[in-house]
C-alpha cells in the first residue's frame, strides 16, 4: 500500500467549500429563528445613567430588548470569566451586559431580538442609553502613568498583574561585565485577528426539555460549553451542546468566550426559541481579543567574541478593558519563557506589567506571545551583529545552541527538547544567494540611488503543541492541555475518528485520516473524521497553539495503538495462536514466522461484533478511547530571510524576496503545512507592514474597518519559497511539532530587519512595526 | 413597502417581492437559501459576497436585490456544470487555494470575471486581478496557482 503519511493529499473538506455547500454558523437556519442586534456603547468609559428601551420595543416585530437588569432578574452567573490566573492577577468582573459602567468602544449595554435581521438593527438604534463620559486611556504606556484613568477601581494604576521571569542579579552582573550591549525601545503593534467570518452564534434553547443547542463560530466547542455553562449562564453542562459548523479561520479570536455568544443564549432562553446572531465587521472588530500591544524596553550583553551573556527584557502588555479567556498566560508563560530563542544564554530576565485600558480586550491571537518574544530576540541579535562587527549571520551561527547540547535547558524554564539551528540557516542562505545579495547591496549603495536593498534575518523557536497539563496548571491555566480521541473500527472496517481538536480552516479531517490510514493500513477515504460537536465528541481542548497534529494527532495514534493490540488478541484467537506471536502490518494481522498465517482487519473487526468465536475475557468491539496528555511542549524553529527594496524618496517599501526554512518535525501533508506557513507569514508581514490597530486618546477605534486597517491583500505580496529541515520531535508518536503559527512568529522580525539593514547608511537602527512609507520617509529624512 | 422582482439566478428564472432596501446578498443567502456567497464586511471591501451579475463580477452586499430586477446572476452554486466542477473550482482544489473557505466563493467568482477578461493572465495580473478579495487563510501563494491551472486547463 502506498504510504499515506508524508503525501500532499488532496483536501477532503474542499469539495462541499468550493461548491458553496460548507455550512458556516450564519448559514443556518432554524424554525422559528430570531434576530439578535447588539446595543453597543460609543464610549470608551462612561456611566451609564439610564437606558430607555420603549421605543425600540414599540417596533412591530421585536421581541424582546434585555439589558444588565434582565441579566440580573435571571438569576444566572451573568459573566465573562478569565481562564488563566497568575499571582496576585487583578480579576475584576466582566459583566455580559454593561449595568453601570462601560470600559470600551463597543461594550455591550442592551440587547434587541426581532424577527428579522433588518428589523432588529432598527430596533437597536432606537435604545436610547443616557450615558456619562469619562475620561478613558487606551495606550499601555499611559495607562500606567500618575492620574491615568482608572478601568477598575479594584486595579490601582491599571496594574492587572506585575509579573517576572529568570534572575536579573545574573543579569546585571552579565552587563557590568560586557564588552559590547545594545538595547532597544519597542513597540509591538496591536492587531485585529480579522478571521474573514466574522463571529457568530445561534442558540436554540427548548424548555420542553431543558436544552439548549449552540451552533458557533468556535475553535474549541467544549472550552466554550464549559465557560458558557459555568459563568455565564448556569445551565447545568450536560443540558448544552455547542456545535462548531464550518468556521471561517480563527487565529485565535475564536479560541475566547465572549460575552456576545452569552447573550444570544440567554435570548433563547428569555424566548424560548432559536436566536442568531452574526457580527458586523465593524462589532467583530471592536469586540474580538485583539493581540499584541507591547511597549517594551529590552538590552543584550555581549562579550568580546560576541557571544550573549545576558539578556534583559522589560514589557508593559495592553491587556484591554477586561481579562479574555487565555490573556495573563500570552505575555507571560507564551513570552517571557521564550527569551532564549535559538541561542544558549546564560542570563536572562524578564518583566511584564500587564496593563487594563480602555479598549477592546487582548489574547491569543496567531503565535500569542511567540511572535512579541521572536521580536525582541532577533531584533537585539540584529543589532548585536552590527555592535560587535559580526554581522547577523555570525552572531546567529555563535550563539546558536549547539547541536549536541540538547535537550537544552534554558534560563527561562522551557527545556528544549531538541533543534538543530545551523543547517536551516545554512539552507536559508543557500536559497536566497546571500553573497550575492550583499554584493548588490554595497553595488546600489555605492551608486548613490535612492532605491536600497536590505537582507533581513529571523531565526525563531516556538514552543508549541500546548501542553503537559501539570505544567500548565502549575503556571494558572484552569484547564487541561491534553487531547482526546475515539477511534471506531466498524465491522467493515472502515473506521470513525471522534476528536476534540477541531477544525476551522487547518484541515485536520485530511490530515487525521492520513495518520489513521497509515497506521491502520487502509485507503483514506475509509477514514471519517468528526470533530466540532461537544455531543459526538466526548471531550476535547480544541485547536490553538499550534497543537492539532502533535497532541490530537497522537491521541488518535494512542487509540489506534490499542486496537491493533486488542486485533491481535482477537487474530490471535482465530489463529490459534499466540497474540504475542502476532504482528500487524499494511492491514494484516500474521503470525510471525508464518505468512500465510494472516487476517485482514475486516475480518478481525467482523469479529469483534460478531463475537461468536472469540477470546473469553475480551469485550466485543473494536474501538479506543485516549486522552493524550504530552510530556513537554514541542519546538519547532528555523530561519526566515526577507529581502526588501526601501525607495528612500519615498519611504515606500517592495518584498523582492520571502525564504523560509522551517523545521516543524515530521510532516503528514506536506500541502497543508506549506498552506499553514504561507498563512502565516501573510499574517506577519502584515503586522510588519501594513497591520494596526489605532485608538485615538479619547479610545475611540479609528482603524476599526477594512478601509483603514489594512489587512494584506493579493498585491501586496509575493510568492514565498519555503523548504525545511526535519528534526522529529522525540516525545510524540508521530515526531510531529506543529506549523499554524511559524510563519507569523518568524516573519515581522524577518521584515523589520531587512528594512533597518537596507537603511544601515542612515544610521538607522529602529523604525516601530507598520513600516508605513510616513514612518520610514521620516527616519530617513530626520 | 415592498418592490417585484423577476431575475434569472443560476440560469433558473426566480420572482420574488422584497423590501426596497434588501441587500442582494440576503436575498441570495435567506430568500433563497443561497448560502454559498459569505459576508465578511458588508461594505465591499472583503469580497466574500462577490456573485456574478450579467457575467460582471458584483460584491452582493452593496447592491440591492432590487438592483438586480431583469438581471442574470451567477453564485458558485451555479458554477459546476451537470456535477462537473469548473475548472477554477478544480484549481483551488487542487492547488490548495483555500483553506477555511470563507473568501473561497468570492474568490473563485472574481477570478472567473478574471479569466473571462484574460484568459492567459501573468502572477501580476492575476495579483491584480483579485485585489478586492481579501483571504486571511492562505497568504494568497496558492491562489495565484490555482488561478493559473483553472487558466491553462480553460485554455
Ligand atoms: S461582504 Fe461584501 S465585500 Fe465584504
Ligand atoms: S480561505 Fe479562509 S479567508 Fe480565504
Amino acid at each position: 500500500m502506498a504510504r499515506v503519511l508524508g503525501t500532499s493529499i488532496k483536501r477532503r473538506e474542499d469539495p462541499a467549500l468550493i461548491t458553496g455547500r460548507g455550512k458556516y454558523t450564519d448559514d443556518l437556519q432554524a424554525a422559528g429563528m430570531a434576530h439578535a442586534a447588539i446595543v453597543r456603547s460609543p464610549y470608551a468609559h462612561a456611566r451609564i445613567r439610564g437606558i430607555d428601551t420603549s421605543a425600540a420595543e414599540a417596533l412591530p416585530g421585536v421581541l424582546a430588548v434585555l439589558t444588565a437588569r434582565d441579566v440580573a432578574a435571571a438569576g444566572i452567573p451573568g459573566v465573562v470569566p478569565v481562564g488563566w490566573l497568575l499571582p496576585d492577577l487583578k480579576t475584576p468582573a466582566h459583566p455580559m451586559i454593561a449595568a453601570d459602567t462601560v470600559r470600551h468602544v463597543g461594550d455591550a449595554v442592551a440587547v434587541v431580538v426581532a424577527e428579522d435581521r433588518y428589523l432588529a438593527r432598527d430596533a437597536a438604534e432606537r435604545v436610547a442609553v443616557d450615558y456619562e463620559p469619562l475620561d478613558a486611556v487606551a495606550d499601555v504606556v499611559a495607562a500606567l502613568e500618575d492620574g491615568a484613568p482608572a478601568v477598575h477601581e479594584e486595579a490601582p494604576g491599571n496594574v492587572a498583574f506585575d509579573w517576572e521571569i529568570g534572575d536579573s542579579e545574573s543579569v546585571d552582573a552579565a552587563f557590568a561585565s560586557a564588552a559590547n550591549t545594545v538595547e532597544l525601545d519597542l513597540r509591538n503593534n496591536r492587531l485585529i485577528p480579522h478571521a474573514i467570518e466574522p463571529r457568530a452564534v445561534l442558540a436554540s434553547f427548548d424548555s420542553s426539555t431543558g436544552e439548549m443547542t449552540i451552533h458557533m463560530t468556535s475553535q474549541n466547542p467544549h472550552v466554550h460549553r464549559l465557560l458558557m455553562t459555568l459563568a455565564s449562564l448556569g445551565m447545568p453542562e450536560h443540558k448544552v451542546r455547542i456545535v462548531a459548523p464550518e468556521v471561517g479561520g480563527g487565529f485565535g479570536s475564536k479560541i475566547h468566550h465572549y460575552a456576545d455568544e452569552a447573550i444570544v443564549g440567554l435570548c433563547s432562553m428569555k424566548l424560548d426559541r432559536p436566536v442568531k446572531w452574526a457580527a458586523t465587521r465593524t462589532e467583530t472588530n471592536l469586540t474580538d481579543a485583539h493581540g499584541r500591544d507591547h511597549s517594551t524596553h529590552c538590552a543584550l550583553a555581549l562579550d568580546a567574541d560576541g557571544r550573549i551573556t545576558g539578556l534583559r527584557v522589560d514589557t508593559a502588555a495592553a491587556m484591554g478593558a477586561y481579562l479574555s479567556t487565555f490573556a495573563p498566560a500570552v505575555p507571560t508563560y507564551l513570552y517571557g519563557t521564550l527569551m532564549s530563542g535559538q541561542y544558549d544564554i546564560p542570563a536572562i530576565h524578564c518583566h511584564v506589567t500587564g496593563v487594563f485600558t480602555h479598549t477592546a480586550p487582548v489574547d491569543a491571537y496567531r503565535g500569542a506571545g511567540r511572535p512579541e518574544a521572536t521580536y525582541v530576540v532577533e531584533r537585539l541579535m540584529h543589532l548585536a551583529g552590527e555592535a560587535t562587527g559580526l554581522g547577523p549571520v555570525e552572531v546567529r551561527r555563535r550563539n546558536f545552541v549547539p547541536a549536541d547540547a540538547f535537550p537544552y535547558q534554558t534560563q527561562v524554564a522551557l527545556a528544549y527538547d531538541s533543534g538543530n539551528y545551523g543547517p536551516a540557516m545554512d539552507r536559508a542562505l543557500e536559497m536566497i544567494g546571500y553573497d550575492d545579495l550583499r554584493t548588490e547591496q554595497a553595488s546600489r549603495r555605492g551608486n548613490g540611488g535612492g532605491k536600497l536593498i536590505g537582507i533581513g534575518f529571523s531565526s525563531y523557536i516556538e514552543a508549541c503543541g500546548l501542553a503537559p497539563s501539570a505544567v500548565v496548571g502549575s503556571l494558572g491555566a484552569q484547564a487541561g492541555q491534553w487531547e482526546s480521541a475515539d477511534v471506531r473500527v466498524h465491522p467493515t472496517a472502515s473506521v470513525t475518528v471522534y476528536t476534540g481538536s477541531s477544525s476551522h480552516g487547518q484541515g485536520h479531517e485530511t490530515t487525521f485520516s492520513q495518520i489513521v490510514a497509515d497506521k491502520l493500513g487502509i485507503a483514506p477515504e475509509a477514514v471519517e473524521v468528526i470533530h466540532g460537536d461537544t455531543d459526538l465528541v466526548q471531550f476535547g481542548m480544541g485547536t490553538y497553539g499550534s497543537r492539532s497534529a502533535a497532541v490530537g494527532g497522537s491521541a488518535i495514534v494512542k487509540s489506534v495503538e490499542k486496537i491493533i493490540e486488542k486485533g491481535k488478541k482477537i487474530a490471535a484467537h482465530l489463529l490459534e495462536a499466540s497474540a504475542e506471536d502476532l504482528e500487524f502490518e499494511d492491514g494484516s494481522f500474521r503470525v510471525a514466522g508464518s505468512p500465510d498465517r494472516a487476517l485482514a482487519l475486516g475480518d478481525v473487526a467482523l469479529q469483534a461484533y460478531l463475537a461468536h468465536n472469540y477470546p473469553d475475557d475480551l469485550e466485543p468491539g473494536l474501538s479506543a478511547t485516549s486522552f493524550y496528555d504530552p510530556a513537554n511542549f514541542t519546538y519547532p524553529f528555523g530561519t526566515h530571510v526577507c529581502v526588501v527594496e526601501v525607495d528612500t524618496e519615498t519611504g515606500s517599501i517592495d518584498l523582492l524576496r520571502y525564504a523560509a526554512v522551517d523545521d516543524v518535525g515530521n510532516v503528514i501533508n506536506p500541502m497543508i503545512v506549506d498552506g499553514q506557513l504561507h498563512g502565516g507569514l501573510a499574517q506577519g508581514i502584515g503586522q510588519a507592514l501594513w497591520e494596526n490597530a489605532v485608538y485615538d486618546d479619547s479610545g475611540q477605534l479609528v482603524s476599526g474597518s477594512l478601509m483603514d486597517y489594512a489587512v494584506p491583500k493579493i498585491h501586496n505580496l509575493i510568492p514565498f519559497e519555503l523548504d525545511r529541515t526535519t528534526t522529529p520531535c522525540p516525545h510524540n508518536p508521530l515526531g510531529v511539532k506543529g506549523v499554524g503559527e511559524a510563519g507569523a512568529i518568524a516573519s515581522p522580525a524577518a521584515v523589520v530587519n531587512a528594512v533597518v539593514d537596507a537603511l544601515a547608511p542612515f544610521g538607522i537602527s529602529h523604525i516601530d512595526m507598520p513600516l508605513t512609507p510616513e514612518k520610514v520617509w521620516r527616519a530617513v529624512n530626520g | 413597502m415592498t418592490v417585484s422582482i423577476q431575475l434569472e439566478v443560476n440560469g433558473k428564472p426566480v420572482q420574488a417581492t422584497v423590501e426596497p432596501r434588501r441587500l442582494l446578498v440576503h436575498f441570495l443567502r435567506e430568500d433563497l437559501g443561497l448560502t454559498g456567497a459569505n459576508i465578511g464586511c458588508e461594505t465591499s471591501l472583503c469580497g466574500a459576497c462577490t456573485v456574478l451579475v450579467d457575467g460582471d463580477a458584483v460584491k452582493s452586499c452593496t447592491m440591492l436585490a432590487a438592483q438586480a430586477d431583469g438581471a442574470s446572476v451567477t453564485t458558485i452554486e451555479g458554477l459546476a456544470r451537470n456535477g462537473d466542477l469548473h475548472p477554477l473550482q478544480e484549481g483551488f482544489w487542487e492547488k490548495h487555494g483555500l483553506q477555511c473557505g470563507y473568501c473561497t466563493p468570492g474568490m473563485i467568482l472574481s477570478a472567473n470575471y478574471l479569466l473571462a477578461q484574460n484568459p492567459s493572465p501573468s502572477d501580476e495580473e492575476i495579483r491584480e486581478g483579485l485585489k478586492g478579495n481579501i483571504c486571511r487563510c492562505t497568504g494568497y501563494h496558492n491562489i495565484v496557482e490555482a488561478v493559473k491551472y483553472a487558466a491553462e486547463r480553460m485554455s
